[in-house]
């Protein structure tokens, strides 16, 4: 089992944190573009999931899977959304980012006052707990 | 278990073919005492409660019926103005009707071609080399499926999030279009499908797929 990259965008759009671990292709173009790219994607993901819906959404997307890789997507209430790429073996996903959410971006960013709201992380030691974490995850589930 | 629809989108993007096989029905009725604790607004001449959720009525959801007489648009079928009606305190209380609204043909064909650049760029983002586009897009309510042959028509279902099997429908979905369709002499390559054929063993299809699952086909 292989965790790709993850992005993490705030509620308006703005790119918080991207990072890459195990990604054999990028995309060709700069990491801000593919960052606007990725989250124009999403959004016209949400708008489509919510109106093909044949019942009333509750939470809307939640992943998506090519032949390749997976997205997963986390969305807290606050709109704060996490994008996870991983490969298409990975199983409860949804659990992980939710522990990500609640052990990692909670306790070293919004606890973290040298972090302002809206703009991108630059803690090293959110860096450090994230990579921690990811790599501790892809251990354990191998 | 449930197949609610299936959809077929030509190589250059435009929906061909939509067959809406289980469609779920979401209506509320109930009785409301003036003042009307929901907002409603007129959008694309229909009436969409615009803020405020009760009970099973949410944000997005029609005015049906007023009475039990069916709105459509902002007007009642005896000709009256629902609006004006709603406002008026005299009429109260009144039994109010709202539900999910439908999608109109034109929201579908405007969704079928919406799915086309996702596909893409999904590829284009991809952290692996030579992937393909979507294949599987999982949500709380429905599961969507979408198979792409080597000539670039894409065949999408849209089933209950617990559908097992839906790759192989899908071909036996073109096995179909392939019979049915494209041998058809009077059907032309990137026209919507209009084949009785077609129509009726894609429906007999998706009722077996249905009640014996999807190994018995």
């Amino acid at each position: 089992m292989t965790i790709y990259n993850i992005y993490i965008f705030d509620r308006m759009g703005t790119i918080l944190y991207q990072t890459n671990w195990n990604r054999l292709k990028q995309s060709g173009m700069s990491s801000e573009e593919e960052a606007k790219l990725m989250y124009g994607m999403l959004f016209s993901i949400k708008s489509f999931v919510s109106k093909i819906s044949p019942l009333d959404p509750k939470r809307g997307f939640l992943c998506y899977k090519t032949s390749k890789y997976a997205l997963h997507y986390y969305e807290s209430l606050t709109g704060v959304k996490f994008i996870l790429n991983t490969d298409i073996t990975i199983k409860n996903v949804r659990d992980l980012l939710h522990q990500l959410y609640k052990e990692i971006y909670v306790e070293y960013v919004v606890k973290n006052t040298e972090c302002e709201m809206g703009q991108p992380i630059e803690s090293e030691l959110f860096k450090l707990k994230l990579d921690q974490f990811i790599k501790q995850h892809m251990k354990s589930l191998q | 278990m449930g197949i609610y629809g299936v959809y077929i989108v030509s190589k250059s993007g435009g929906l061909i073919f939509n067959y809406d096989y289980t469609v779920p029905k979401i209506e509320t009725e109930q009785t409301f005492s003036y003042p009307l604790d929901l907002k409603l607004s007129c959008e694309n001449n229909r009436l969409l409660v615009s803020f405020g959720q009760r009970d099973n009525i949410k944000v997005g959801h029609v005015l049906l019926a007023i009475n039990g007489v069916p709105v459509s648009g902002r007007k009642l079928e005896d000709g009256k103005d629902a609006i004006e009606m709603l406002d008026d305190v005299t009429n109260y209380p009144l039994n109010l009707k709202f539900g999910r609204p439908k999608m109109t043909i034109n929201e579908k064909i405007f969704l079928a071609s919406m799915f086309y650049p996702l596909f893409a760029i999904a590829s284009q983002l991809s952290p692996e080399p030579r992937s393909s586009g979507i294949e599987t897009l999982e949500a709380d309510t429905f599961k969507l499926q979408c198979f792409q042959t080597l000539t670039g028509v894409k065949f999408m279902v849209i089933a209950d999030p617990t559908h097992v099997g839906l790759e192989q429908l899908l071909k036996k979905i073109y096995e179909i279009y392939a019979d049915f369709a494209l041998k058809n002499p009077f059907y032309s390559l990137e026209m919507p499908i209009r084949c009785e054929l077609f129509d009726t063993n894609l429906q007999a299809l998706l009722e077996q797929a249905d009640k014996n699952g999807i190994n018995s086909i």
